[in-house]
């Protein structure tokens, strides 16, 4: 068996900023295992700009972003194993991986740090009545198709959820010459960004349907249109409303989900909120030495964070190496009112750095709402927010000496309040 | 002659509607921005609309068929479908490299499109 200090699983954004955060903590003993022919992970499929404004303070694409961090990954000359697919990982941080040159290879890791992204919602977890006909393509694939393949899906679309990918695509289709009929989104506002729905759709006046669903698929070897209707507020599609709009292409974007095979085999506990590992400050998962990062560990839309985070996963994988000890007391992270989650869960007062980010996502939309912060119940945070939505990471910031003036302090809530 | 035009601000989640009057082309008035970063966006998006395009190329013995592409800065709105039909008409070889010069002047905006990606020879 191969013998690593740290081994990195996944190379996109968060691999490459974890091992790059490693190596610049001291740490030399490194190996990333990347099941693609190229570093980068899915940005090298997103080639339109927006990217990277808080890391470098301009607008990158995707490619171009992750050719950074490929390139810093270099410079430090790090080991990455390409086309090698990591099969199976144990809680003793045994990493098991196969590629064509090596065979199956076994590696023994002091630290493992899980960088394997995230992966698109199925059709299947939608449950659309009608055949299965050609043309129906979740929203990621077909960017690969028209970005890297040069293949258009089809010239008359309809997308429904407006995630950023589907607001995205709608307007990559529409450039490359295709008819986009319209984004329907089921909830009554949408989950991406407003820079896309302004400049992706209103641009190119497709319309945007709030609170519209797609009920049935028609079409028996290709699509041949699709019944759109409105939903009610329980988004269940209010008979009459129906209205049969003709395509060839359904497109699907209706969120992303951790992929997290690798980290469940391992024993690591699974948020059922995130569908990602529940971790500490460090982003250590509940599996001493494994720790995680990026879309593995909670979806993120801005791949800033995505590289901020992961660089916070390779300096803490690399004290863990060191036999860094994180002291008896923990806090725990709770989710008040209007809170869905939090990313850490729980803090070591005594590891934490001076500033420990708290990131989380709002249940819902609020407006003119506070984001208010409680230790054991004093309230020690209470900031006016003009709007709050979950289609945008919010944080908190928790300086130490919150943490330190505070013995015995057992729990940090995060909550939203009306007034 | 007065005119008026409706937008949304893209400056934050709120995304204000807006409405600006115009008079002979001169602002007089924008009303529904809740603060004054959507005045700033609304006068510039009303006057002078630029975005930047990204897209693809082919390239001929390349490890990957498409090259993408980007403005090297924003284009005028209304240019935008004139660059794309020129876009179609360009091939490039490989190698291409990140930040390459494929066109000086796309389209007579005088804004030179750049490769985005490297992309080997196979
Ligand atoms: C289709 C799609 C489009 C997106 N578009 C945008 C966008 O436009 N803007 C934006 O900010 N964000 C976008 N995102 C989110 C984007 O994924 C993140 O911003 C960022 O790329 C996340 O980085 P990551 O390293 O966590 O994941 P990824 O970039 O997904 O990298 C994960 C890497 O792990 C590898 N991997 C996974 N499992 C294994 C295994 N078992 N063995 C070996 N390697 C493995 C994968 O091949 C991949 O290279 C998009 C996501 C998806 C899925
Ligand atoms: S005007 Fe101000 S508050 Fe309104 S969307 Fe723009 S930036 Fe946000």
């Amino acid at each position: 068996m191969i013998e690593k200090n740290l081994v990195i699983i996944g190379g996109g954004p968060a691999g490459l900023a974890a091992a790059v955060a490693a190596v610049d903590e001291g740490e030399r003993d490194i190996l990333i295992l990347e099941r693609d022919a190229v570093l980068g992970g899915i940005l090298n499929q997103c080639i339109h700009n927006g990217f990277g404004l808080h890391t470098f303070k301009e607008e990158l694409t995707g490619p171009e972003y992750s050719a950074r961090y490929v390139r810093q990954v270099e410079e430090r000359k790090i080991e990455a194993k390409l086309d090698t697919m990591v099969i199976d990982l144990s809680k003793e941080r045994v990493v098991t991986a196969i590629n064509e040159t090596d065979g199956l290879i076994q590696i023994q890791a002091k630290a493992v740090i899980l960088a394997m992204g995230c992966r698109e919602r199925p059709r299947g977890a939608l449950n659309i009545p009608g055949a299965r006909p050609a043309g129906i393509f979740s929203a990621g694939t077909a960017q690969r198709f028209v970005n890297i393949e040069g293949y258009m899906p089809g010239r008359e679309i309809v997308i429904l959820g407006s995630g950023d990918i589907g607001l995205i695509m709608a307007r990559r289709l529409t450039l490359e010459g295709a008819k986009v009929r319209m984004v329907c989104e089921i909830m009554p506002y949408s989950g991406g960004l407003k820079r896309n729905i302004v400049q992706c759709l209103d641009d190119y006046g497709i319309p945007l349907r709030l609170s519209h669903t797609v009920t049935k698929i028609h079409g028996k070897d290709r699509v041949e249109g699709v019944s759109v209707a409105a939903v009610d507020e329980n988004r269940l599609p209010i008979p009459g409303t129906e209205e049969f709009v003709p395509c060839d292409t359904l497109l699907l974007s209706v969120g992303l989900i951790p992929e997290n095979e690798l980290s469940r085999k391992a024993g690591v506990a699974i948020s059922q909120k995130t569908q990602g590992a529940v971790v500490d400050e460090s982003l250590e998962t509940s599996v001493p030495g494994i720790f995680a990062a990026g879309n593995v560990l909670h979806v993120h839309d801005l791949v800033d964070h995505v590289s901020t985070e992961a660089e916070l996963a390779g300096k803490n994988a690399v004290r863990f190496i060191r036999g860094l000890d994180k002291g008896p007391a923990v806090v725990m992270v709770e989710t008040g009112f209007g809170v869905r989650y939090t990313v850490p869960s729980t803090i070591h007062p005594a590891a934490a750095t001076s500033i420990t980010t708290i990131r989380f996502r709002t249940d819902n939309v609020y407006k003119d709402a506070y984001l208010t912060v409680l230790l054991d119940g004093e309230r020690v945070q209470h900031l006016k927010k003009r709007i709050l939505t979950p289609g945008e990471m919010e944080e908190v910031l928790i300086p130490a000496k919150w943490l330190l003036t505070r013995p015995g302090l057992q729990k940090i809530t995060i909550r939203v309040d009306k007034e | 002659m007065s005119e008026k035009k409706e937008l949304t601000c893209i400056g934050c989640p709120m995304g204000c509607q807006m409405e600006v009057t115009m008079e002979n082309g001169v602002i007089r008035s924008i009303s529904g921005a809740t603060c004054k970063k959507g005045e700033i966006y609304a006068a510039k998006e009303v006057v002078d609309p630029r975005r930047i395009i990204t897209s693809i190329i082919p390239v001929d013995g390349g490890i990957y068929a498409m090259a993408p592409v980007k403005t090297a800065t924003d284009i005028p709105k209304d240019a935008i479908r004139r660059c794309m039909e020129c876009l179609k008409t360009i091939r490039v070889g490989a190698p291409v490299s990140i930040g390459q010069v494929i066109v000086a002047d796309l389209g007579g905006t005088g804004v030179a499109l750049i490769a985005t990606r490297d992309i080997p020879k196979r």
